[in-house]
């Protein structure tokens, strides 16, 4: 009668609830999204010169081209390799280096300034 | 111009000259440029006399005539150095369209926009609209090719030309040839003519009478004044060797945004004023680019060129106008 339904409710929705909660605890924690944030080598372009003109990467490295001046640059590989858009003052380039080698690398607007990427 | 580092400036000059304009001179023709005063070329000898008494009275002769160098507009441009590039390219349609002679046409010698946007283009055309002289001759600077290779300014600009927008045409009996000499720049180096555009020229100077005065017009200067800087064309050599044979060459140029001037022989080079900013003297400053100079100061760095030809002495007469100063 009604004690004996109520305690079966009341039964039921405790084990319920426990199930739901053991369930929840043994399900995995959410896992991080993709991989540890990748670290970019930068160049700064200012002055019509590239800073540091030579860098060192290991292989897989991001580079990444900042443009300081007032004036726009581009980087372009002298193989062909990689050519960026005319970057304006704080537009950037990145370029990821899947093979190691020695990239040189020069503005097309102002040829006389030129760079190495150096990867390892 | 200020004089910070005399030292550097002779030795620049030294280097840069072995043509006999030393220091003093190089100063005599900063100070002539800001007064109109002319610097003629008679027969391959520069004469000079004052601008207004020489050809104002002689002028009407049939076969004078009168053009203008503008150069590097930068339409788009908006730092420190100048917040209104447009502004001032206007002041200086207005100088031209002041002129008492007016001018048949007008030469750009490159650098029209700052960075070969459409609106760019479209706000000089704007502009140009204005000007007395409705004939417009470009050639391109480097910052009007970032747009695939100069694919925006050839459509705008280059019907009729060759290659890269290389062309040649005459006017009263002068040969003028608008050559481009920022296409296919190679790293390290400075402006290129190339292999192609120099057998064009060759062949287009091919038989032409030696007495045929010639005008050359390309957007980096044609001889050497500062590589460290990239000011120069590293075939350029070569595309003298063929007006070497011709009595009266003018060589017209931009990109360093002041005036130089040079005779060798019979050529005489002329680089102009921008309308939108000036740049250091070379060597000056740790590298070319935009100079700020006080507001004030900033309508007496930029100008455009007067240049007259005067039949009788076949000779091509140029005068610098600040776009501050008064008069032509």
């Amino acid at each position: 009668m009604k004690s004996k339904n109520l305690y079966l409710a009341t039964f039921t929705t405790t084990a319920v609830i426990a199930i739901v909660l053991l369930l929840a605890a043994g399900l995995p924690a959410e896992s991080a999204s993709g991989q540890p944030p990748t670290t970019t080598t930068e160049i700064k372009i200012d002055n019509f010169s590239f800073g540091p003109q030579t860098v060192t990467v290991p292989v897989g490295a991001t580079v990444t081209w900042i443009n300081h001046d007032d004036i726009p640059h581009t980087s372009a590989s002298t193989e062909g390799l990689f050519k960026s858009k005319a970057m304006d003052t704080e537009d950037k380039f990145s370029y990821t280096f899947t093979k190691a080698g020695t990239y040189s690398y020069y503005c097309t607007i102002h040829p006389k300034m030129t760079g190495t990427v150096l990867v390892k | 111009m200020p004089d910070k580092k005399p030292d550097l400036i002779d030795q620049n000059l030294q280097d840069l000259n072995d043509d006999g304009v030393d220091r003093r001179g190089f100063l005599k023709c900063m100070a002539w440029a800001g007064t109109g005063l002319v610097w003629t070329m008679s027969g391959g000898i520069p004469v000079s006399g004052a601008f207004a008494k020489s050809y104002g009275k002689g002028a009407g002769k049939a076969g004078d005539f009168t053009f203008v160098q503008i150069s590097d507009s930068h339409i788009g441009f908006n730092k420190p150095a100048n917040p209104d590039v447009t502004a001032t390219l206007q002041t200086a349609i207005n100088k031209i369209n002041a002129m008492p002679q007016k001018p048949d046409f007008i030469i750009h010698t490159g650098d029209l926009s700052q960075l070969s946007k459409p609106s760019e283009f479209d706000t000089l055309d704007q502009a140009l609209k204005g000007a007395s002289a409705k004939q417009i001759y470009f050639v391109p600077g480097e910052h009007d090719m970032l747009s695939d290779n100069g694919e925006q300014f050839l459509e705008r600009y280059g019907k009729g030309t060759k290659g890269t927008g290389w062309y040649s045409f005459d006017h009263k009996g002068v040969h003028f040839v608008g050559l481009v000499n920022v296409a296919n720049l190679k790293a390290g180096g400075m402006g290129s003519l190339g292999h192609e555009q120099l057998e064009w020229l060759e062949d287009d100077l091919h038989g032409r009478s030696a007495s045929t005065p010639i005008v050359l017009f390309a957007h980096i200067p044609l001889w050497t004044i500062y590589p460290d800087w990239g000011w120069g064309t590293d075939d350029s050599e070569q595309a003298l060797s063929y007006v070497k044979r011709f009595g009266s060459v003018t060589v017209l140029n931009g990109h360093i945004h002041q005036i130089m001037q040079k005779v060798e022989g019979k050529v005489s080079f002329h680089t102009a004023m921008s309308t939108a900013f000036p740049q250091p003297a070379p060597g000056t400053a740790p590298s070319a680019g935009p100079m700020k100079v006080p507001a004030e100061q900033l309508q007496s760095v930029l100008g455009v060129t007067d240049v007259n030809y005067l039949v009788s002495g076949r000779s091509l007469a140029i005068v610098d106008s600040p776009l501050g100063s008064t008069g032509a």
